[in-house]
C-alpha cells in the first residue's frame, strides 16, 4: 500500500490554499470598490495550481546538498499565489481610476466560495476514508 | 492563514463605509445651518480613502481599506439676505453650507450598498472557516 500521509490530499491541498488565498484577494477588491485609483487584481487559478503540484512532484523542486537542508517533500504548494497576480481589465473604469466592478467580483466571489467549499468535500471524503481505515471496522 | 485576513478586510470596509454613512449624515443634518460669517459655515466633509497593503507577510496581498481623513469640502458658502434673521451680520447676509442634498443621498446609498456587500463576504468567509474547522470531525 503506497498512501503516503503527506500526499494523502493530493492536489486538494494545494488548492484549498489557492482558494483561500484568492478569497482574500477577492474580497480586498470588494472591499476597495470605493477607493479611487484601486486596481482590481486575481489570480490565474489554473496556472498557480499546476505550479503549485509541479512544485510538489519535484519538476521544480528545491535541490537539496547537504541532509539537514530541507526539500519541499509534502509541501505541495511552495509556489505562492502572488506569483500568478494580475490586474482585472475593467469593462467600464470609472473616473476616479478604480477598476473595482462590483457584480463581476461578487460573482467571481460567491463562485470562488462555492469551489472552496468542493474542495472540502473532496477533503472530508479522504478524511473519511482514512479514519475508516485506521479504525478497520 | 489567508481566510482570516478577510475577517480584517471586509472589517476595515465596513468602518471605512461607516465613518463615510457618518459624514453624510452630519453634512445631511448641517444642510439648513446658517451663521453670520462665511468662516463660521458649516462645510461638507468628504471621507477619504486608501487602499492598505498587508503589513504581515506576502506583501502583495491587499489588507483592505484606510480612511486617510476627512477633508473639508472647499466650496463658497451660499449668501442670503435676510436682514431679519437673527444671526444676520450688519449687512443683512446669512451664510448657509453649499450641500448638494441629492448628491449626500446618492452617497449615502453607494456607502450602505458597498457596507452590505462586505458583510455578505464577512458571512461566506465565516461559513467557509467553520466548514474547514470541521474537516474530520464527521
Amino acid at each position: 500500500m503506497a498512501i503516503g500521509m503527506d500526499n494523502v490530499f493530493g492536489v486538494h491541498e494545494a488548492a484549498l490554499r489557492l482558494r483561500a488565498e484568492r478569497t482574500q484577494l477577492l474580497a480586498n477588491n470588494i472591499a476597495n470598490a470605493d477607493t479611487p485609483g484601486f486596481k482590481a487584481r486575481d489570480i490565474d487559478f489554473s496556472a498557480a495550481l499546476k505550479s503549485a503540484t509541479d512544485a510538489g512532484t519535484g519538476a521544480e523542486s528545491i535541490k537539496t546538498t547537504n541532509a539537514k537542508h530541507m526539500g519541499l517533500e509534502g509541501s505541495m504548494g511552495a509556489a505562492l499565489a502572488s506569483d500568478f497576480m494580475m490586474f482585472r481589465t475593467p469593462q467600464q473604469a470609472s473616473l476616479d481610476g478604480n477598476t473595482v466592478e462590483t457584480h463581476i467580483e461578487q460573482a467571481a466571489f460567491s463562485r470562488n466560495a462555492m469551489e472552496y467549499q468542493a474542495t472540502l468535500k473532496f477533503f472530508e471524503g479522504k478524511s473519511k476514508s482514512l479514519i475508516s481505515a485506521f479504525k478497520g471496522e | 492563514m489567508a481566510i482570516f485576513d478577510v475577517f480584517n478586510i471586509a472589517g476595515s470596509a465596513m468602518n471605512a463605509q461607516t465613518i463615510r454613512l457618518n459624514t453624510v449624515a452630519s453634512n445631511m443634518a448641517n444642510a439648513d445651518s446658517v451663521s453670520g460669517s462665511p468662516e463660521e459655515t458649516y462645510r461638507a466633509r468628504h471621507a477619504v480613502f486608501s487602499a492598505m497593503m498587508n503589513e504581515v507577510g506576502n506583501a502583495q496581498t491587499g489588507g483592505g481599506v484606510k480612511v486617510e481623513g476627512i477633508i473639508e469640502s472647499e466650496a463658497e458658502p451660499l449668501v442670503r439676505y435676510e436682514p431679519n434673521h437673527p444671526l444676520a451680520d450688519a449687512q443683512g447676509r446669512v451664510y448657509s453650507p453649499s450641500i448638494s442634498t441629492v448628491e449626500e443621498m446618492s452617497n449615502m446609498i453607494s456607502a450602505s450598498r458597498t457596507y452590505q456587500n462586505n458583510v455578505e463576504v464577512f458571512n461566506t468567509s465565516k461559513q467557509l472557516l467553520l466548514r474547514t474547522l470541521n474537516i474530520g470531525s464527521n
